[in-house]
């Protein structure tokens, strides 16, 4: 049984997703700057873990939707990427010294650093994107116009994300403070919509 | 009586002004010739000649820009103020023996310095490949087993010096372009690890800013990890040197010999260093920013936002 509130607040959550991995991508070239320098092989090295993890993702995320989806799985996979970006915050120094210290070349370390960092938080968070696609989904006719919608809203909160990130949050705020928030918000959106599927599901009942 | 002397004096000076120097700038300007450019991994490069002056500029529409100057006829006079400031650091240590310097340029600061101290060790560390290599082709940077080039990150290289345990006598940072600050060479954490490389007799330099909200920023983390420091600056244009050492300044006879003998070191150079000693503010006398300005640190680093302003 859908609800109306349903589909926003899916939407609302791949926003946040969205806004999310933008804003850890752009603090990994802080993060990594004080021990693998600003060179522009750092940049390389982010972007490319990004880019496998999210890859990954919507491999798993996919695979995922297709054994008995709800809007539980798909609140606790967010609070499971909240905790993971957590280490970022916690242990980046010590991670980070010990591949410095072994790595010599820093386009290895930077590689290695932002896989240990940021792969498996990533991974976690593409997942998101086509669980979201199989929630939204009824009408098959609908489903390439769904899946753009859910794209357009993820990569808006991407681009908004690394905007008020790169341009406001840092000047306010230290590192870990706001890798923590993220944290945060993305524990409470699990939570939210892990308490909005108790909800429907009490509903239905009492329809029923 | 010398108010009345004094004006024709003004006169002529403003006379000399209008007639030779000011077309001197114009001239200038017209036969500025390019004779290198291209864009490297970090910027665009231009090698200039204009008259007898080279010069290595990092961006096209600024000419504010250039980065290094020498005189193709007087290739040991240094031409920018303030890498005469910089040698502001041999009042506390006259013999260094190890140097540092990060950001390369031309390489006129590594000259200069070899021909004064010719068996001093001199470290160059410079990020983009490309200024290395323009700095051989164009401004006769020299390399020898007493000087050593590193195309590395700053910090990178500061760390790993500091894991092999080296040590400096001088640390010279000339890294930031005013367009651009690599911020993480502008943390409280980065200049605890640069003052762990420095010997006993150690002496940091840095060319930074006078202008915009970061003066305050820069300060205070220079403050937060250095205590007292020592601001080296001139009026005419916006760069101030930070002096930054565990040594006190000389004083009383002392000073004097010191000054003296770097007088006649220096002056070959164009170097006035008792004009230099004269413009050392301590921060302990003029700490010209808030009480309350917040420390750059490697999770607080904002430091091309704050120079916008």
């Amino acid at each position: 049984m859908q609800h109306t509130w349903q589909n926003p607040l899916i939407y609302m959550l791949a926003f946040c997703s969205g806004f999310c991995i933008m804003g850890i991508e752009l603090l990994g070239g802080r993060i990594l700057a004080p021990f693998f320098g600003s060179s522009i092989h750092i940049w390389g090295s982010i972007i490319t873990v990004f880019m496998l993890s999210l890859a990954i993702g919507y491999l798993l995320g996919g695979k995922l939707s297709t054994q008995s989806a709800s809007l539980k799985r798909f609140g606790i996979i967010f609070i499971i990427a909240g905790l993971l970006i957590l280490p970022i915050a916690l242990s980046s120094n010590t991670i980070m010294e010990t591949i410095f210290i072994f790595i010599d070349d820093s386009r290895y370390g930077s590689l290695l650093a932002s896989t240990a960092l940021f792969f498996l938080p990533t991974v976690v968070l593409g997942m998101l994107s086509p669980y979201s696609v199989r929630l939204l989904v009824t009408d098959k006719n609908k489903s390439g116009q769904i899946a753009g919608k859910l794209y357009f809203i993820s990569t808006l909160g991407s681009a908004i994300g690394t905007i008020i990130t790169s341009f406001y949050l840092v000047l306010f705020f230290e590192v870990n403070q706001i890798i923590i928030s993220f944290s945060l918000v993305l524990v409470l959106l699990g939570v939210v919509a892990i308490v909005a599927d108790k909800l429907s599901a009490a509903q239905a009942v009492s329809y029923a | 009586m010398r108010k009345v002397r004094g004006l024709p004096r003004l006169n002529v000076a403003l006379l000399l002004w209008l007639f030779v120097v000011a077309p001197l700038f114009l001239s200038t300007q017209v036969y500025a010739n390019i004779i290198h450019s291209e864009r490297s991994l970090y910027r665009n490069i231009i090698v200039e000649d204009t008259g007898d002056l080279r010069c290595l500029r990092f961006n096209v529409k600024n000419s504010q820009s250039n980065q290094s100057c020498f005189f193709k006829s007087k290739p040991q006079s240094l031409v920018f103020n303030y890498t005469k400031l910089l040698f502001s650091a041999l009042l506390i240590n006259n013999q260094p023996e190890r140097i540092l310097i990060i950001g390369l340029g031309g390489g006129t600061m590594s000259n200069t310095l070899h021909q004064l101290f010719p068996t001093s060790n001199i470290d160059n560390v410079e990020i983009d490949p490309s200024v290395v290599k323009v700095a051989r082709e164009y401004f006769g940077f020299i390399e020898n087993h007493h000087i050593k080039t590193y195309v590395q990150d700053g910090r990178i290289f500061i760390k790993r010096a500091l894991l092999k345990k080296q040590q400096y006598d001088w640390i010279i940072f000339d890294a930031f372009n005013g367009d651009y600050i690599p911020a993480h060479l502008l943390t409280q954490e980065f200049l605890t690890e640069s003052k762990q490389l420095l010997t006993p007799n150690g002496v940091i330099t840095s060319n930074t800013f006078s202008s915009s909200n970061l003066y305050a920023h820069e300060s205070a983390t220079y403050h937060a990890v250095f205590g007292e420091f020592l601001n080296v600056r001139n009026h005419k244009n916006n760069n101030r040197i930070i002096l930054a050492s565990s040594r006190q300044l000389p004083s009383g006879q002392a000073l004097v010999k010191r000054i003296a003998s770097l007088h006649s070191q220096l002056s070959a150079f164009d170097i006035d260093i008792a004009a230099i000693y004269s413009s050392i503010i301590s921060s302990s006398t003029d700490q010209d920013w808030p009480e309350n300005t917040r420390v750059l640190t490697d999770q607080f680093a904002p430091a091309n936002l704050l120079n916008l302003d």
